[in-house]
């Protein structure tokens, strides 16, 4: 039994997150440079964003309107006045001496997020507050000295917090991908982890099997990808459980996450002790959502993953797997809303869903091409399906065909007529061509009729290789059965 | 609260990141407390039913267009710097972790 | 012509009677004469001002119009951010920075024609009542060179006073330009706050701080302010309505004004500064207006609750000063080492004072007994004020309690303190406030008395003081150091 699953049969764990997702606005939040990733850095600063002596922020309609879409889309209670904060700590990549963000009186509150589990269903998880914030600058550290980047500074940030009720290291990870799904689905952060678009916070604490108090937590800082949020808060039950089982107590604390060695480290901070000191911003008047900008919002909400995710198994009756791996990515579900469109019938949406994840899944994933980046449109999946279905070609001949629509981006259509590829599935026809095999092959007839099953296949292979593979499968078998009785 | 301790006064500089010398300490705590005395007459106030005024003129905060607006050039935001190094500001190293268990 | 009113200067320039290039350098060269005395000026920026008087010159013969202020010469109060010019709010912790932008007054004072003489000495980050605050050097009271000028825009007071510029820019957090005004016997006005864009003024309290001229007439001072104020888009603080038109105001009368003289502004005050405010009632009614008494019940709580909230939000607007990105830096080793070194060496004692004491209201745990009761007191001061808006149209009262006081006379910070007791509440309440000469004491010192005026209603504020300026007899008195 692993260190883990011995940790977790004597303690349950209680897991918050604290998620910051960039907003993709062009400009920043409290000042309007403009935000660009992988610019040199100090290219992308402003009198604002280096807190030169005399500057002010102002603030970017942008970052208020996508945090309200994700405010709506989590069924949050929206406070129609609220308000920016200080929050002061020193630090080198916060030239002001405090971040703008949010503190008693946040844009949103009392929210849900649904997330799936693995082993299927649904948890809905609380939302303590959604809060909006600007982003600090980058460190490097090289040596006696580090480097900073104010590239970043004053990037919008939400921060979505939430109840402490997540109970495992998967469903940590599961929140993150609902909420990352979220935020794509709502338009409003690209959410890419590796540029650090979206970051995580975890608290974690353990408590006795059975009790209802929580234990002490501490916090890890720094994680920066769905499989590092899984390994961090694992590794910390583990740590955690050791302590507790060795008669130690927990010291509330933050511990950053180092994925390079699978493990978390202390920050000794006592030295640099902070008190945030937290200051209603005497620069930002209180933000105000109007009746107009709510009714902007509403208006342009796109349909959100689990609505998605029920629509698509209930009108077309996919089943639950397939239905979630095209939701994912607002990208691919809308190409597959797409395809059904094209192809005119609900009836062939299993086939499409099969394809798409299946043929075409494959394909962009080898390639390493997101859905946006296909060569094959969703007009061509249709098409494709379409020429099986009414017998024109083969579902043999279709995967040559997608792998030459992949290829080239020409049509199915195209391809059929260019190639000659349709299938031959007159009866007359095909008897013509098995009468001709039969004939060149007089041991296997008599063979076959003498009981040997087993060369039924040599015969259809037969015609296949007579006909370049053109033959239907089923009127061939059909034919062929028929000839050999 | 008028009985501000050395240590109070001490914990205030790590917060403010203040370098005070022995004299500056002993003179802090001294002016410190016969200020905040004075700031006792406010509890006198009753002020249970007034919200607090953040601004001296109630408005709404007004919203940017989603607009960039040009950077400064790398030299110029760089120019003042006491330290800049390959078009970062250097200082110190920052981070200051020991293993944990 | 160094002794006429703005409005004067830029018609001569603009008619040619007077190229800008001569009357800069006419300050200029007094100001090399005078100022090593007086202490007034922190930079004078020749080149820069000779070559900007130049471009008046170049307009006006190209037939083009320069400006309200064409050619009128002004010094700075060194909060005011200026590209290129170094700019260091009196503190060693900005030694040597060169801004490379211009805030928005500045800015507009340029757009108007004004030629930029240079940057004058304040208190460090314009926290003081005395100017004594300064990381640089003294600046002494031209009425009587062994006097402040008061604070913190006492070189801006000074430099008027003196006839070193034609006008100045100063701020006001809490009676910053009215108490050097009236120490300095010249008008300032701390428009209503938001009027005037902060962009580009060096933070102290953010919610209280505020951009107005200094002037030698209530005249120049409408002038100014109509030049300055305006929305700015850059100031998410910046009131929306346009630029007040206040040209006639000075001279409009006070004909069925009434005139509030608060109950609570008595007490502990200078004899002969309680009779210029009776002169200046009096004057005010024999010309028409209606005086009466009024009541400001919170006011003797205006000083507690302005100096939580003031040294709080100066904590905040000062730990951008950390050695990294501009200013500069101390201490070897460590980080931690750096930022307070940095801010130890760089920060003098009143700053640092304020900072402990913002940082100790901040605290969590504090913050409700300290920043948020001292909030909600301002709540309701400003009710006062409000109140008494129902019955006056403006509130007449002293200005300081003293005249100008000696260097080095007052020794203990709440002492030094109380010669902004009458001057905070206004900034608390956000009101447009000015200070005008009004009387002159035994001494020879000038005494100025203070109106107050409902929000946004600086034409009435300068209605007032122009009538008591006009009757009070000591508008043309200069200095003897100035002749």
């Amino acid at each position: 039994m692993t260190e883990l699953a011995t940790a977790l049969q004597n303690w349950e764990p209680v897991i918050g997150l604290e998620v910051h997702v960039q907003l993709a606005t062009r400009s920043k939040a409290f000042a309007p440079s403009a935000i660009l990733f992988g610019a040199p850095p100090n290219s992308l600063t402003d009198p604002v964003v280096l807190a030169l002596p005399g500057t002010l922020p102002t603030f970017n309609k942008a970052a208020l309107e996508m945090a309200l879409r994700l405010g709506v889309a989590t069924v949050s209670k929206i406070r129609a006045k609220s308000r920016f904060a200080r929050k002061h700590y020193f630090y080198p990549d916060s030239p002001k001496g405090y971040q703008i963000s949010q503190y008693d009186e946040p844009l949103c509150e009392e929210g849900v997020l649904d997330i799936l589990l693995p082993e299927g269903g649904r948890k809905r998880v609380k939302l303590t507050r959604i809060h909006l914030e600007e982003d600090a600058g980058k460190s490097s550290h090289a040596g006696a000295f580090s480097l900073v980047d104010l590239n970043r500074a004053g990037a919008p940030l939400v921060e979505v917090v939430t109840a402490p009720e997540l109970g495992s290291a998967e469903e940590a990870a599961e929140f993150m991908r609902a909420l990352h799904r979220m935020v794509r689905y709502l338009g409003i952060s690209e959410a890419d982890m590796e540029k650090g678009q979206m970051r995580c916070d975890a608290n974690v604490s353990l408590r006795r099997r059975g009790e209802d108090r929580l234990g002490t937590r501490a916090e890890l800082k720094n994680i920066n990808s769905f499989r590092f949020v899984q390994k961090a808060v694992e590794h910390e039950i583990a740590r955690q459980a050791r302590i507790l089982d060795g008669g130690g107590t927990i010291v509330q604390e933050t511990r950053l996450w180092d994925a390079d060695r699978g493990a978390s480290f202390s920050m000794r901070s006592k030295e640099e002790a902070n008190d945030y000191r937290y200051l209603p911003d005497p620069d930002l008047p209180p933000l105000h959502v109007d009746g107009p900008l709510m009714m902007n919002v509403m208006r342009t909400m796109p349909e959100l993953p689990m609505a998605k995710l029920d629509r698509f198994v209930r009108d077309y009756d996919l089943r639950e797997p397939e239905a979630r791996q095209l939701i994912e990515a607002p990208a691919l579900a809308d190409y597959f809303d797409a395809a059904i469109k094209a192809h005119g019938s609900d009836r062939a949406a299993r086939t499409l869903a099969a394809w798409i994840t299946t043929e075409l899944g494959g394909a962009l994933n080898r390639d390493g091409k997101s859905i946006e980046d296909s060569p094959v449109t969703p007009a061509h999946i249709a098409a494709l399906v379409k020429l099986i279905d009414d017998g024109t070609i083969s579902g043999k001949m279709a995967k040559t065909v997608f792998d030459e629509v992949y290829t080239t981006g020409t049509s199915p259509d195209a391809i059929v007529a260019r190639d000659g590829l349709r299938q031959i599935s007159d009866p007359v026809e095909i008897e013509r061509i098995a009468l001709e095999v039969m004939a060149a092959s007089p041991k296997q007839v008599t063979a076959y009729r003498a009981g040997k099953d087993t060369l039924f296949g040599f015969f259809v292979g037969a015609v296949m290789k007579a006909t370049g593979g053109k033959a239907s499968p089923q009127v061939t078998s059909d034919v062929l059965r028929r000839l050999l009785s | 609260m008028s009985g501000l301790t050395r240590a109070e006064v001490e914990e205030l500089a790590v917060l403010a990141r203040l370098e005070l010398t022995e004299d500056e300490l002993a003179r802090m705590q001294v002016d410190l407390a016969a200020i905040l005395v004075h700031m006792e007459a406010l509890a006198e106030v009753d002020t249970s039913a007034v919200a607090p005024m953040t601004h001296a003129v109630p408005m709404d905060l007004r919203l940017r267009k989603d607009e960039p607006q040009p950077s400064l050039p790398v030299e110029v935001a760089l120019r003042a710097a006491p330290d800049a190094r390959d078009g970062h500001f250097r200082v110190p190293n920052i981070i200051k972790t020991q293993e944990g268990a | 012509m160094i002794w006429s009113s703005v409005a004067d200067q830029a018609h001569a320039v603009r008619t040619k009677a007077i190229s800008a290039v001569e009357l800069t350098r006419a300050y200029l060269e007094r100001i090399a004469a005078k100022d090593g005395e007086l202490g007034a000026y922190l930079a004078v920026d020749e080149a820069g001002a000779i070559a900007a008087a130049t471009r008046v010159d170049e307009c006006v013969a190209r037939g083009e119009d320069p400006g309200p202020l064409a050619g009128v010469p002004v010094g700075l109060k060194d909060v005011f951010v200026t590209e290129g010019l170094a700019t260091t709010a009196g503190s060693r912790i900005l030694e040597g920075w060169i801004p490379p932008y211009d805030g928005t007054a500045v800015a507009q004072l340029r757009a108007a024609g004004a030629v930029v003489l240079g940057k004058l000495n304040c208190d460090e980050f314009a926290m003081g009542s005395s100017n004594e605050n300064s990381a640089y050097k003294l600046c002494r009271n031209p009425w009587d060179l062994t006097r402040t000028p008061g604070g913190s825009s006492g070189g801006s007071a000074a430099a008027v006073a003196a006839g070193l510029c034609s006008f100045s820019l100063g701020t006001d957090t809490g009676g910053s330009i009215r108490q050097p005004a009236a120490m300095c016997g010249v008008v300032g006005i701390k428009p209503t706050y938001g009027r005037v864009s902060r962009w580009g003024v060096v933070a102290y309290a953010s919610s209280l701080d505020q951009v107005g001229p200094l002037t030698r007439s209530v005249a120049d001072a409408a002038l100014v302010l109509e030049a300055i104020c305006g929305h700015d888009p850059r100031d998410a603080t910046s009131v929306v309505e346009p630029a007040p038109l206040l040209a006639s105001a000075p001279t409009a009368g006070v004909d069925g004004l009434t005139i509030g003289i608060p109950v609570e502004y008595g007490g502990d005050i200078d004899p002969e500064i309680a009779a210029a405010v009776q002169r200046a009632a009096a004057i005010l009614r024999e010309a028409g207006a209606n005086v009466v008494e009024i009541s400001l019940p919170h006011t003797r709580y205006a000083l507690p609750a302005y100096y939580v909230i003031a040294p709080a939000e100066a904590s905040s607007n000062l730990a951008r000063y950390d050695g990294i990105r501009y200013g500069i830096r101390r201490g070897e080793g460590g980080l931690a080492e750096v930022y307070r070194a940095t801010r130890g060496a760089g920060f003098g004692a009143e700053v640092k004072r304020r900072i402990m004491l913002g940082t100790y209201a901040l605290r969590a745990g504090y913050y409700d007994a300290y920043y948020k009761k001292a909030q909600q007191v301002r709540a309701l001061i400003k009710r006062d004020f409000e109140q008494a808006y129902a019955t006056c149209d403006a509130i007449l009262s002293p200005t300081t309690p003293t005249p100008a006081f000696a260097l080095g006379a007052n020794a203990t910070p709440y002492e030094m303190y109380l010669a902004d007791v009458f001057t905070l509440a206004c900034n608390l309440a956000g009101l447009p406030g000015a200070s005008v000469p009004a009387a002159r004491a035994s001494s020879g010192l000038p005494i100025g008395v203070q109106i107050l005026g409902r929000p946004l209603d600086e034409a009435t504020v300068l209605r007032v003081a122009g009538a008591i300026e006009r009757a009070a007899g000591v508008m043309d008195l200069h200095p003897p150091f100035a002749s």
